[in-house]
């Protein structure tokens, strides 16, 4: 298995195709990870928000309890 | 665990989302690791196509986003058969957890099929039977969202999306078929399970990495997205709460 390319350039001129193959690439890797890193933000704001009112929850069990 | 166990099982969206924690990660590496392979593979290594050259390499990103939405699709119709059917809470967790990925990987499809379609077809859409009817696809996904934005109470919104996932999966054979039914522009499958690839191996080989690829990636995203929901549905009983209590209180 080898290179199809023997230049760097070469790769990126993609026999004339640049325009095209690298749209769609980037498009396809810039909306993958843009995905997966607004999940993932949405995930550790849930956490944030979930960890605060278990929080709340305990305190006002303490404040029962006194 | 027997096949009867597992079915009780998954009526338990907490047992979901215990057991669910280390697929999900499992399923991320697999995925990151498949997809740089698979993209270095068709970039690089692939071997040009002898009369579309080199722009034939956008179909290692085109087919598996289309292959993969299809298939979201289809477990999204599966699930709301179960909702519909046995009134499965998990099953309208995983309807709306498919949503947003099946949008976003059917306008991949879309969008990478019309840049693939200009230096190919000479143009960037072409009415023909099969972007048409994935057209529709991105329109049914869209369809349910906004359905089940738009239904506050939660057991007609499970049931009205429930139904119009299970209607929508007609839509599923008519993409298949298109290029047979319809033959314009479109070329025919790449890939199918049935066949011998007309393709040779150096070529569909990094095709089926970027396959196996976006469908660990659509498992890691899918489930992720369910445990979210799972625990803002569920986020006032005892176990989600005991989930983030910093000095446990009781031992429950």
């Amino acid at each position: 298995m080898n290179p199809q390319f023997e230049t760097l350039n070469e790769f990126f001129a993609m026999g004339g195709h640049a325009l095209y193959v690298w749209l769609a690439y980037g498009s396809t890797i810039g909306v993958l990870l843009g995905n997966f890193f607004m999940l993932r933000s949405a995930k550790k704001r849930q956490l944030r928000e979930l960890k605060w009112s278990a929080r709340v929850a305990a305190e006002e069990l303490a404040t029962e309890n006194e | 665990m027997s096949l009867k166990e597992l079915w009780h099982k998954l009526g338990s969206p907490r047992w979901f989302y215990q057991m669910s924690s280390p697929w999900v990660t499992a399923f991320g590496f697999a995925a990151a690791l498949l997809l740089v392979i698979g993209v270095i593979w068709g970039l690089v290594y692939a071997p040009q196509d002898y009369q579309q050259g080199n722009s034939f390499r956008i179909m290692y990103v085109h087919v598996p986003a289309a292959m993969v939405a299809q298939s979201v699709y289809i477990g999204m119709g599966v699930a709301g058969f179960v909702l519909f059917v046995w009134r499965m809470k998990l099953a309208d967790v995983a309807i709306a957890a498919c949503l947003p990925f099946g949008v976003m990987l059917t306008t991949l499809a879309l969008f990478t099929g019309g840049v693939w379609g200009r230096p190919t077809w000479g143009t960037w859409w072409e009415w023909d039977g099969r972007t048409v009817s994935t057209l529709v696809l991105l329109f049914l996904f869209i369809g349910i969202y906004a359905l089940r934005e738009a239904i506050v109470d939660v057991e007609l919104r499970g049931r009205a999306s429930a139904l119009l996932a299970m209607v929508g999966t007609i839509n599923i054979p008519v993409i298949k078929y298109s290029v047979e039914w319809w033959n314009t522009l479109h070329q025919p499958a790449s890939f199918t399970i049935s066949e011998k690839p007309t393709m040779p191996p150096e070529m569909w080989l990094p095709l089926l990495v970027m396959v196996l690829g976006i469908y660990c990636y659509a498992a890691h995203n899918i489930m992720s997205r369910m445990r979210i929901e799972i625990l803002q549905r569920e986020s006032r009983t005892q176990w989600v709460r005991n989930l983030f209590v910093v000095d446990k209180v009781s031992g429950t």
